[in-house]
């Protein structure tokens, strides 16, 4: 009787875990099998379940292949490098900034180390217009509005708060010990630094750095207010073609998702690095 | 050859003084214990010995330099900690090559002495695993080994053993003694293990409240505990509080309030004063109906009634009443007595420490 209400119950666990299963992949598959279909189809109008035409001259016409003149329809490729070049940069100074940042935070008593972390938090504790609105009041008179320097300094501000978050949770989750061992058997602060707590943050740093660096390229606010009309990133063409054209808005949708799953592969690779088991 | 010193050591945490004024000395190559429970002050004692917390007042010395205001990393002192402390992104090897690298030594002398040390902790064939492919004794003995291949001045261990099981925390007891005693290293072991203390240590300091309530070695501790504090810290000990009212050849008499005279070893009470009478288990003997004859004494003979008893493998435990005092006692399994049982038992006046309350 026990032995049937275990069986039973493992049986129900594995039921309601299938069930979760298919369910959280209906939520990330369905919208992107619906986004894949819309990329391909030529032609697709109501009532119909599927399209009526299927072809590739969408993705050609984003990827500047072939001329276009459906409205709406820009080719994406430069906003596609400016959107990367715009990444990479933020990523860099983002984490030059948050390592230091996320470290003092961490190990140091700091006067006021919660009002600067709310400093950083900022930007995303409140809704952002207001803050962009005022931003964008002061780059129009320092000549930033609407220029690339503009819009990278916005991405850091908004790629800091995940940054200085996840490094300092970082730093923090480092025994201090380990750090004290190696100044026992003569590492100076530095070396002890670079030779034992950035190796072991690693993960970590590099986990806030794709966070900093999917965040820049989605980033849609600030870009709007401070970039616009000049500079035109990926999710700016997306909203300038979504209105009229469904087709090019799940081209570049799939574009902008396909660096966020590379990466979230990545991250799941490293955090399953061997070395990382060790540290628990 | 390395001795430490300390001198005048104050610690304060706010209010707290978690150093009270310590004074210490370790000489060349002596295993010096540092005992006390929880809280009072070992680990900041230690910290302080290695750099890691400046105290407010006091000097610390090794080999009569003065190291106060030097940093961590050039004072020469080993460490080990209580979770081991290994760095997990390197190998066993790698962890005790660490501390060789950053002398810069040549590459084949490293080697040669990480092969070495690794040869006394009997850890050879380790050298490539990582810290999380040890058992917990292994690891603790690689910490040990990465704390003595760089042949320290002085080398601190604070709880090694407190995260083993017990049987493999009794074996480490006595590779540590071993190790000690190879390298020849003055050492600074912190404990809160009595047993632990006596079976490794040269010398014992008791410590309570961040100041030092007896040293010495550990039967003299043992067996003649300074205070209160100490006699309950060492060994299973119940108390009997009374006061001294006089003296007989080497013992003094103690009468309890319900009217009991106990005779005891007291060595700095005096007349009237009121004292506690630290009485262990294996100085409470049975006196079984044929012992008692003619030629025992009459003196610290009672009557006792059984309260409890335990059996705990190779004694029983006992928990002995008379009057409002409760005893604890051992005896051996074959003569176990039960609950409710009248006991006659001696208590050996020599082995009666009388304290000051
Ligand atoms: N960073 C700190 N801030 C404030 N008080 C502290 C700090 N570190 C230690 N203390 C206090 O100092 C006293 C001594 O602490 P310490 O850690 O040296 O004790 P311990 O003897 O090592 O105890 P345990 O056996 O539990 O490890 C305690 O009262 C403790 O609360
Ligand atoms: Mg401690």
């Amino acid at each position: 009787m026990r032995k049937i209400l275990m069986i039973n119950k493992k049986l129900f666990i594995v039921t309601l875990e299938i069930i979760l299963l298919l369910f959280s992949l209906l939520l990330i598959f369905g919208p992107m099998t619906s986004l894949a279909l819309w990329s391909i189809a030529d032609k697709w109008f109501w009532p119909n379940l599927l399209p009526q035409s299927i072809g590739l001259d969408y993705w050609r016409q984003a990827l500047g292949v072939q001329k276009s003149l459906a409205i709406g329809a820009v080719s994406i490729i430069p906003a596609f490098f400016l959107s990367l070049m715009i990444a990479v940069i933020t990523v860099i100074t983002a984490m030059s900034i948050a390592i230091p940042a996320g470290y003092a935070l961490a190990k140091y008593k700091i006067p006021f180390g919660m009002f600067i972390f709310f400093l950083f938090l900022m930007p995303n504790a409140f809704p952002q217009q207001p803050i962009f609105v005022n931003l964008l009041d002061i780059f129009t008179k320092i000549g930033l509005a609407g220029t690339i320097p503009g819009v990278i300094i916005v991405h850091i501000l908004v790629g800091l708060v995940f940054g200085v978050w996840i490094t300092s949770a970082t730093f923090r989750s480092i025994p201090p010990q380990l750090e004290e061992a190696a100044r026992s058997v003569g590492a100076s602060g530095i070396r002890t630094f670079f030779r034992i707590t950035l190796p072991l943050a690693a993960p970590g740093l590099l986990a806030s750095s794709v966070f900093v660096f999917i965040t820049s390229l989605d980033e849609f606010t600030g870009t709007f207010f401070i970039g616009l009309p000049f500079v035109i990133t990926l999710p700016m063409t997306l909203y300038s073609s979504s209105g009229y054209n469904m087709q090019f808005a799940s081209v570049i949708a799939i574009i902008l998702l396909l660096p966020s799953m590379l990466f979230m592969m990545l991250i799941q690779k490293v955090l399953k690095a061997e070395y990382v088991g060790g540290m628990g | 050859m390395s001795n430490l010193k300390l001198i005048s050591i104050l610690k304060k945490y706010g209010k707290v003084k978690a150093i009270d004024n310590l004074n210490l000395e370790v000489q060349d190559g002596e295993l010096v214990t540092l005992l006390g429970p929880s809280g009072c002050g070992k680990t900041t004692t230690l910290r302080t010995i290695s750099g890691f917390l400046a105290p407010d007042s006091g000097d610390i010395y090794i080999n009569d330099r003065r190291i106060t205001d030097i940093p961590p990393e050039r004072r020469g002192i080993g460490l080990v900690f209580q979770n081991y402390a290994l760095w997990p992104h390197m190998t066993v090897f790698q962890n005790l090559a660490f501390g060789l690298q950053m002398r810069k030594l040549p590459k084949d002398e490293i080697k040669r002495r990480v092969k070495q040390r690794l040869e006394t902790v009997r850890l050879e064939e380790y050298e490539n695993r990582y810290p999380r492919e040890l058992s917990g004794g292994q690891q603790q003995r690689v910490a040990l080994a990465r704390a003595l291949v760089l042949e320290p001045d002085i080398l601190l261990l604070d709880e090694p053993l407190s995260n083993l099981d017990a049987l493999l925390r009794e074996k480490m007891r006595f590779e540590i003694a071993r190790i000690h005693k190879e390298s020849g290293v003055t050492t600074v072991y912190v404990t809160h293990d009595q047993t632990e203390a006596m079976v490794i240590s040269d010398r014992i300091i008791i410590l309570n409240k961040g100041r030092i309530m007896q040293q010495g070695k550990p039967e003299d501790i043992y067996e003649n505990p300074a205070n209160k504090f100490v006699a309950s810290f060492m060994g299973n000990t119940s108390f009997i509080n009374g006061t001294v009212v006089g003296f007989n050849g080497k013992y003094t008499l103690v009468k309890t309030g319900d009217g009991l005279t106990i005779y005891g070893i007291g060595r700095k009470v005096k007349k009237g004063e009121n004292v506690v009478i630290a009485v262990r288990p294996e100085n409470v003997q049975f006196v079984l109906p044929p012992d008692i004859r003619g030629g025992m004494k009459s003196n610290n003979l009672f009557s006792m009634e059984i309260e409890r008893e335990t059996y705990i493998g190779e004694v029983v435990d006992y928990q002995l009443r008379i009057k409002s005092w409760s005893i604890r006692a051992k005896s051996a399994v074959s003569n176990k007595m039960t609950k409710g049982e009248t006991v006659k038992i001696y208590l050996d006046p020599d082995k009666m420490p009388i304290l000051s309350e």
